[in-house]
């Protein structure tokens, strides 16, 4: 079983797509499983012929539990195809990290920890470690849990009855509190004049049919992407205490789903695609994202995040970063703005654009280098086709 | 017809309303046509109805509840009424081993649509033999369904249910209610067998109960409220089936759960249900399961240790004062 | 055609789209993106659901003129 996520622990093999005996080619999808975030496509790295399925369909299973054995093509023979991926991240610290309570100095260690069915559950669901906490009259209950989980900031509930949205919400929480925990991160805003580059998409949808229409957001993606090839510091990860960075470009797209909850899968290969192939890939992601039928790839190899609230008006959007990337670009809202042009003012359509960074492996510098880029190539905007 | 009536009259109705409607079923048991019933619930219908169908039994309940089994069996609907629950102990041969087990035993041939009204209950300084609840009991054997009207609107509607069904129903009146007061509507539609019902709907704490401890529970609800505990009372109304999908929705919500049992605790309904809800809702509990039963000792007859052996409001207070880690 | 039964149709591909919404969320003279949380990307496939359905075309420059679905219907009835 993958680890999806930096904090999943385990998810439910929900379906097997192939037998005993099938052969399989690299990235065939071969199974369907379920996590807090949805249900992920997992693909094969290696062309092969499946042994034997290890796990039983409808079985929640630890990450790293072996679930498959296949056979493959190439002349080492390896056994457990769907383990740990290369890029996957071991965060031996951050992973169990616990949420200690202040006074929880005192460890018990030969004894059970007493606590009832349904704080062990919360508890679990939380990622708090139990055996840091100092139980209330000798029985760890559920409102102790939840006084624990209090004290960490905890995006508001949005109104939902599913229970996957509920633990998908916590999940984004959990993470989103040890990002800030841990990262050190500096933030840059520039503001760019948009106008050049919309006017440019809107001559170039004119003569396009509407299938073909690019939005404005392929077009930002497209920038981010170019600024990255000048600037690839920020692309890659922090990992084992130095910086990696990344030769392909996976942006993480935040694509908010229909009824709450954010998502942010890798657009993979984006160095790799012109303004078309990015807006094509785009469009095919968002409507998987939201139909809930992402690939288990989109999900781990994110080499740095977007996120482009600007559709709900928001004019600057400060991100945190997800670890182990090193950076969030934020694209706000394109507004009508006076601008000032030598000494001309006029009204242009103005764009906040922001950098969070991860200051272990970049400093302003660098990030306010990526920031200029990313202008640059707005203001030339056939540089982006 | 919406009406402010006791239990005993309202069981009274559901027994002419059944009579008039059909002319298959009829009453018999010790006492209840000339004397009008030991507990009169059955006042005048030896006149109303004459002595073919209000039927004065001799003092045998093997014998009496017997000719019940073969009057069901060949298409009556008899209610035999037994005076209380531990003279039926006399006829559980014909309940257990006959009207329980004929159905399957016949493979599926013969049903025995029998229904049995007993009165159940201490609190009268009666003594040991005339005091016990053995409701919880019965609901230990498959075949019957046991049901334990606590409210006046299922007094009378529960023995119309009984009826209905093809198959052996004990119904349990705790005798200390008959006298009690409530509303009775005839036009409502009953509340089916093998449902329980949110009497008070609460988030803190899960009273579980059922016949007359329903009210105790209840009042133990109000000193409760004081005391900052919001509980939640539910009638369980029916024995065997037991309503798991209530009860365990009622424990996810409030996380805890007090069962009043008006039966002794050592394999009793109290113990059952405990084990239902280990099975199905393990993980929502917060903390222990508790309960409150009648004290394990053949019932006495001086008052006071009569009082001190059986269910009282006090006591339940206390264990849910506990189970909320209040005390 | 009639202006109701592009009505329906414009409700039918926006429920196609975003099948959380319910139809009675729908107003007819509510700004269809602001008013059911539909952001741009969803409203593109709206309307390219609406031109392959009948093959009517809304470029850019008329976004405005489809803002809600009074004024998306009569834009179609005038353009079929």
């Amino acid at each position: 079983m993958p680890s999806l996520g930096a904090d999943m622990e385990s998810a439910i093999l929900m379906e097997w797509l192939v037998k005993e005996g099938d052969s399989v080619k690299k990235g065939q999808i071969i199974a369907e499983v379920e996590t807090s975030k949805g249900v992920i496509e997992i693909e094969v790295f290696e062309d092969g012929v499946v042994e034997k399925l290890l796990v039983e369909e409808e079985t929640d299973c630890k990450v790293g539990t072996p679930l498959a054995m296949i056979k493959s093509d190439s002349k080492e023979k390896k056994e457990e195809v769907l383990k740990v991926e290369p890029v996957e991240v071991k965060e031996p610290e951050i992973k169990k990290e616990p949420i200690i309570e202040k006074q929880a100095e005192k460890i018990e260690q030969d004894t059970r920890v007493k606590i009832s069915p349904i704080a062990r559950k919360r508890a679990e669901e939380l990622s708090v470690d139990i055996t840091k906490i100092i139980p209330k009259d000798g029985l760890i209950q559920l409102a102790q849990i939840e006084s624990i989980v209090q004290k960490i900031e905890v995006p508001k509930k949005v109104d939902s009855k599913r229970d996957q949205k509920d633990s998908m919400r916590k999940a984004i929480a959990v993470a989103m509190s040890r990002s800030n925990a841990e990262i050190p991160h500096y933030y840059l805003s520039t503001s760019i004049n948009m106008t050049p580059a919309l006017n440019y998409l809107e001559v170039l949808n004119k003569e396009r049919t509407i299938k073909q229409r690019i939005l404005p957001v392929a077009l930002l993606i497209r920038g981010v992407v170019l600024a990255l090839k000048e600037v690839p510091q920020l692309n890659g990860f922090w990992l084992d205490d130095s910086h990696h960075i990344s030769e392909e470009i996976h942006p993480g797209i935040a694509i908010a789903l229909r009824k709450g909850g954010l998502m942010t899968p890798a657009l993979l290969d984006a160095g790799e695609k012109n303004l078309n192939e990015t807006m094509e890939s785009l469009s095919d992601l968002i409507s998987r994202t939201r139909g809930g039928k992402l690939r288990s790839s989109e999900m781990t190899k994110q080499t740095i995040t977007i996120t482009n609230l600007g559709d709900l008006g928001v004019e600057s959007v400060y991100g945190v970063i997800y670890p182990p990337q090193l950076a969030v670009v934020g694209l706000g809202a394109i507004i009508d703005k006076p601008w000032a042009e030598g000494d001309t003012l006029s009204v242009r359509k103005v764009m906040k654009a922001t950098l969070a960074g991860d200051h272990r492996a970049t400093d302003g510098r660098v990030g306010a280098l990526f920031l200029e880029k990313l202008n640059k190539f707005l203001q030339n905007p056939e540089e982006l086709l | 017809m919406d009406n402010t009536t006791t239990y005993r009259e309202a069981v009274k109705l559901a027994i002419r309303k059944a009579m008039s409607e059909d002319e298959r079923v009829f009453l018999m048991g010790e006492d209840v046509g000339h004397y009008g019933g030991c507990f009169a619930v059955s006042m005048g219908l030896l006149d109303e109805y004459g002595d073919k169908r209000i039927i004065d039994t001799p003092l045998s309940e093997s014998a009496f509840t017997g000719a019940g089994v073969g009057a069901a069996m060949n298409g009556m609907r008899p209610i035999v009424e037994i005076m209380t629950v531990n003279f039926s102990l006399l006829a559980l041969d014909q309940i257990m081993n006959n009207a329980a087990t004929l159905l399957h035993m016949s493979g599926g041939q013969f049903n025995v649509p029998l229904v049995i009204r007993m009165a159940t209950g201490g609190g009268k300084q009666l003594g040991a033999q005339h005091s016990h609840s053995l409701e919880g009991w019965y609901a230990h054997i498959p075949g019957l369904k046991v049901l334990t009207p606590a409210t006046v609107q299922d007094a009378y509607d529960m023995l119309g249910l009984a009826l209905s069904d093809p198959d052996p129903v004990l119904i349990f009146e705790n005798s200390i209610l008959y006298n009690s007061k409530g509303i009775l509507d005839t036009k409502a539609t009953p509340l089916a067998i093998g449902k329980a019902l949110v009497q008070k709907e609460g988030k803190n704490l899960t009273i579980l109960t059922y016949g007359i401890n329903l009210f105790k529970s209840l009042e133990a609800a109000e000193i409760l409220a004081k005391n900052g505990v919001d509980v939640e009372v539910i009638d369980l109304r029916s024995l065997r089936p037991l309503d798991d999908e209530t009860i365990m929705k009622s424990i996810k919500k409030t996380h805890r759960v007090l069962i009043v049992d008006d039966g002794w605790r050592s394999g009793s309904i109290s113990a059952e249900i405990m084990a239902r809800i280990n099975e199905q809702a393990f993980y929502e509990l917060d903390a222990l399961m508790a309960r409150v039963c009648t004290v394990e000792v053949p019932l006495p007859y001086a008052k006071h240790l009569e009082d001190a052996a059986i269910v009282q409001v006090d006591k339940i207070v206390d264990m849910a004062k506990k189970v909320m880690g209040l005390s | 055609m009639k202006k109701d039964e592009i009505k329906s149709a414009i409700i039918k591909t926006i429920l196609k789209v975003a099948p959380d919404i319910e139809e009675d969320e729908i107003e007819l003279d509510a700004n269809i993106q602001r008013s059911l949380e539909i952001d741009s990307f969803d409203f593109l496939k709206i309307l390219t659901s609406m031109n392959e359905e009948f093959g009517v075309e809304v470029p850019e420059a008329d976004y405005s003129k489809v803002d809600t679905l009074e004024n998306m219907a009569n834009y179609f009835l005038e353009r079929l």
